[in-house]
């Protein structure tokens, strides 16, 4: 694990017996003491603690920038308001996925994005190539992100920083804690409630210790954020998206509004929306074993009940939660439908398994503040 | 009773010509939470070191090997519905499956106790 970065906090990991793994070009937790099983059920049932520093964060602002960006993402930016996250994409020309990214608006023509660490360096390039001369970019690598995720991560976040406990799914605010400058967001990727702040590094020592105190808190590594967000649907860059798929075949045409679906103007929209319209040749589904039981890992080939090839996973393992295995995949458009019975090859043997729906646990995210 | 080990982290217990087989105390603490366990079937014959069975933890799958030359007689059918016994005694219930021996003189390559514990200091 030579010429990987190291985390700002890796001792402060390491401490908490954090084994660590290569990813992204950095040594990240992969799990600590309690083990991913673990990790993953004390998050969906309390709050769990993620240092997800390898994360791209980048600010882009200056006359036209909204426009630019436009021409870059399917998501509509303009009718966005500040303080507002959108899930969106990167497309190319071909309308495959660079990477995907969430975008936060805080001005007319100021803009936050995060995207993925593997992928960041390639997006900073593409983004420099097309965004225009007066649009600056900033990639804020001075900065930490630490993920707070959980059905108890409102309540108790707002021990700490008061702002979390009014912010609603997809919205950010930037603030401060102790002193320091924070962006406090409230998204994540494990399905549940919960935030992401963002913070100078030369804090976030003293930020993940706070954390750490509070009622309920547990850290946890890259394995249980892995089973969290594939439990709940959610896509990763590199394994279920690529530049390859485009955003129709991976079933996220609802991160491409009414605007957009119209009047296209992003690269690779002719074929994007086309495929909109008439149909994809391929589509991301969720796969379950009729056992119940066998596990279906990444590249599992999946064939028709005659026996030939129709696509592969491109996620899959165990779901702690469910309590039994979780995968996604891609096959022909003609299997997508639910309930589809297909073959797994697994270890050289079929399996059978049926197309289901990719989110296996349901996403709790607070949209709305009940009082 | 002789208990060996190889160095795939697999103990064998040896009464007669009967072996059981299983994986090490080490080796669950390796894999993690084991989730899934496929057993070979009874009266399949094995040459040592061929893939028969494969345990799977949250992070992976990894194979199980035939410690010595042999005929299964018998897999652990309670590991099916609780995966979990391969951590919980990986040297006692967690046993994965038991052959009958073809030829006694391979044990003789496989590690005693003390060696392996050897074994794994230097791997670690």
């Amino acid at each position: 694990m030579t010429n990987l970065h190291a985390l700002v906090l890796e001792s402060f990991h390491a401490e908490r017996g954090a084994k660590f793994g290569p990813f992204a070009g950095y040594r990240m937790p992969v799990q600590y003491s309690l083990g991913v099983k673990g990790e993953h059920i004390h998050t969906r049932n309390a709050v769990g603690l993620f240092d997800v520093s390898h994360m791209g964060q980048l600010l882009i602002e200056g006359t036209g920038a909204t426009n630019a960006l436009e021409q870059l993402v399917p998501a509509a930016l303009q009718e966005m308001i500040p303080g507002q996250i959108r899930y969106s994409q990167l497309t190319l020309n071909n309308g495959g996925i660079l990477d995907d990214l969430m975008l936060t608006r805080w001005d007319e023509e100021s803009w936050g994005l995060v995207v993925n660490g593997a992928c960041k360096h390639g997006d900073i390039d593409h983004l420099k190539t097309y965004l225009p001369a007066d649009v600056t970019m900033r990639y804020f690598d001075n900065h930490s992100l630490i993920a707070v995720q959980g059905p108890k991560a409102r309540r108790i976040l707002s021990e700490l920083i008061p702002e979390a406990e009014q912010l609603t799914f997809m919205r950010s605010t930037q603030t401060s804690w102790n002193g320091h400058d924070i962006i406090l967001s409230c998204c994540g990727y494990t399905g549940e409630d919960g935030y992401e702040i963002s913070i100078a590094k030369q804090f976030v020592r003293e930020l993940a210790e706070e954390l750490t105190q509070l009622r309920e808190t547990t850290w946890v590594g890259l394995g249980a954020r892995n089973s969290l967000r594939l439990e709940t649907g959610l896509c990763l860059y590199g394994h279920d998206l690529t530049t390859d798929t485009t955003p129709i075949e991976a079933d996220l045409s609802w991160s491409i509004q009414k605007r957009r679906r119209t009047d296209g103007g992003f690269l690779g929209a002719e074929i994007i929306l086309k495929q909109m319209t008439d149909g994809s040749p391929r589509k991301r589904v969720g796969i379950k074993p009729e056992d119940g039981k066998t596990p279906l890992r990444d590249h599992t080939i999946l064939k028709n009940v005659a026996g030939s090839v129709v696509g592969e996973i491109t996620s899959g393992g165990f779901g702690p939660t469910l309590q039994g295995p979780v995968a996604m995949g891609y096959v022909s458009q003609n299997l997508c439908e639910l309930g589809t019975e297909l073959v797994a090859e697994v270890r050289g043997k079929d399996l059978r398994c049926a197309v289901c729906d990719p989110i296996f646990v349901k996403q709790r995210y607070v949209r709305n503040l009940s009082h | 009773m002789t208990v060996k080990y190889t160095r795939e982290h697999e103990w064998i217990r040896i009464e007669g010509d009967t072996a059981t087989v299983g994986i090490t105390f080490y080796a669950q603490e390796q894999l993690g939470d084991v989730v899934f366990v496929e057993l070979p079937e009874a009266d399949t014959s094995a040459d040592q070191g061929a893939e028969v069975a494969v345990v799977e933890s949250v992070k992976a799958a990894s194979d199980i090997y035939a410690p010595v030359t042999g005929t299964i007689v018998e897999s652990n059918s309670e590991l099916s519905d609780r995966p979990e016994l391969v951590n919980e005694d990986p040297e006692n219930d967690g046993w994965f499956f038991k052959m009958n021996l073809s030829d006694t003189s391979e044990l003789e390559d496989l590690l005693d106790e003390a060696d392996y514990q050897t074994f794994i200091q230097e791997e670690l």
